[in-house]
């Protein structure tokens, strides 16, 4: 058995002295383990850094067996991250859910192509915004995405603020009413044009972790959401707070 | 099969083996090597193993290896008790200090955040570092923790627990190693070494 493609590092766990058990995300074989030779090696370790995107040779006797894996660079992500806390944060939320979620050997080439495209944008202006419109995709992906095209009282398709975390369809501002408060936030940006700062993105997080945690993750029976995305989450929550608080000085400075 | 070298010998065999950069082979050939020098190497060995195995514990105080109250760099006065260098574990500490550049004290994590061990902020030793900054006074905190993604994403989470200490926070440079040359450089050390370019002369 034998397969060359690309994929991107999920994981990498030290096996042995120098050898690393590695996990990728390829866009035709899915989340795929394999040893690597050396992997935890001086040569090979900063290549197969979380995010970093790799062409991969798998080899083994039997198709079930874990294999080999013949690793090649194609690009680093994480080095040109590292003066970037949040982004950097977000790569590893991205390898982190992908490891989290994904079956084995379940080939999902839609969603590849999606976190490609939000790697490629990390530290980019607007990543944030991306970043909460991958999670929705990859929820999606496995089958655990919420339905955003109505609202599930009236029907309409205006003015929906708001996801039900029972049901997990939209519900919009007037529908809401005063339950307002035990509905999960939809912010506009993801059914269709709408602000996108870090109150926004905070949201929009809140919401994806919430059906990734009671939803995806208690079909896949894992207690908690991963460190790295809980940290993440925190960090632009974090930042959501600080802008939030410069705008409300800059407005006071303006009306006085 | 008969066993050639007995019970106990197989045992002291396959602890070897344990270790690192020894396999069973290089074990057995490790052992015979003992016993043919019994009194010069093993009763030395064993002697030297039974008393660091009683007496070495982690210095309370910054985590390090130590064999009495405190280990030796807390307890020499004349280290600069205004610098703490941070790092992931023991072997990064002896490595700084075998370089014998740096004069400060250190803080020993014990390990980095990671998503895929599960290792959170309340495993490793971060609880009591601003604590300790207070106690001691210290002005300057080095980052010393590893080029990597856990390695970095700990850093940034330390400045973030540090950010109202007033400390002074630093992190290692990141670049070209020396003797290193940069055709056999990956891309991502070339990106972090021209990201941190700095003027020369003048």
């Amino acid at each position: 058995m034998e397969w060359t493609d690309e994929g991107i590092v999920v994981a990498c766990r030290r096996h042995g002295e120098d050898g690393a058990i590695v996990e990728l995300f390829t866009p035709s074989r899915g989340r795929h383990a394999g040893y690597v030779p050396g992997g935890a090696g001086r040569r090979l370790r900063p290549v197969l850094q979380p995010g970093a995107q790799v062409a991969a040779t798998w080899r083994a006797r039997l198709a079930e067996q874990t294999g080999i894996f013949r690793i090649e660079p194609v690009r680093p992500r994480a080095a040109l991250l590292f003066e970037d806390p949040p982004a950097l944060a977000a790569l590893a939320s991205v390898a982190a859910l992908l490891s989290w979620a994904l079956p084995e050997r379940e080939p999902h080439p839609a969603l590849y192509g999606a976190t490609v495209a939000v790697m490629d944008r990390l530290g980019a202006p607007g990543w944030q915004a991306a970043y909460a419109r991958w999670e929705l995709s990859l929820l999606r992906e496995l089958g655990f995405g919420p339905d955003l095209s109505a609202c599930a009282v009236t029907g309409g398709r205006e003015g929906l603020a708001h996801v039900s975390p029972r049901s997990g369809r939209a519900v919009s501002r007037a529908a809401a009413g005063r339950w307002a408060d035990r509905l999960l936030p939809l912010p506009a940006f993801l059914t269709g044009p709408g602000p996108e700062g870090p109150g926004e993105v905070a949201a929009a997080l809140e919401m994806t972790g919430f059906f990734l945690e009671h939803w995806l993750g208690a079909a896949l029976e894992r207690r908690a959401l991963p460190g790295a995305r809980i940290r993440l989450a925190e960090m632009l929550a974090r930042s959501g707070r600080i802008e939030d608080q410069h705008r409300r000085g800059v407005a006071a400075d303006r009306q006085a | 099969m008969a066993d050639p070298a007995g019970h106990e010998i197989d045992r002291l065999i396959e602890l070897m083996s344990r270790l690192p950069g020894l396999g069973p082979r290089s074990a057995r050939r490790a052992v015979l090597t003992l016993l043919r020098r019994r009194q010069t190497l093993m009763d030395p060995l064993a002697r030297a193993l039974a008393e660091v195995a009683a007496r070495v514990h982690d210095c309370p105080v910054c985590g390090n290896l130590a064999t009495g109250e405190l280990c030796d760099i807390c307890a020499d006065p004349r280290r600069d008790g205004s610098t703490l260098c941070v790092v992931e574990g023991v072997a990064d500490l002896w490595a700084l200090e075998r370089a014998g550049v740096f004069r400060g004290r250190y803080h020993v994590l014990g390990g980095v955040l990671s998503a895929l061990d599960g290792v959170g902020p309340e495993d490793l030793a971060i609880a009591a570092l601003p604590a300790r900054i207070a106690r001691e006074g210290i002005a300057e905190v080095i980052l010393a923790l590893n080029a990597t993604v856990e390695g970095q994403t700990t850093a940034h989470y330390l400045a973030d627990v540090l950010s109202g200490s007033g400390v002074r926070l630093s992190a290692l440079a990141r670049g070209v190693p020396i003797g290193g040359e940069l055709d056999h450089l990956d891309d991502g050390t070339i990106a972090a070494a021209l990201g941190a370019r700095r003027p020369l002369g003048g």
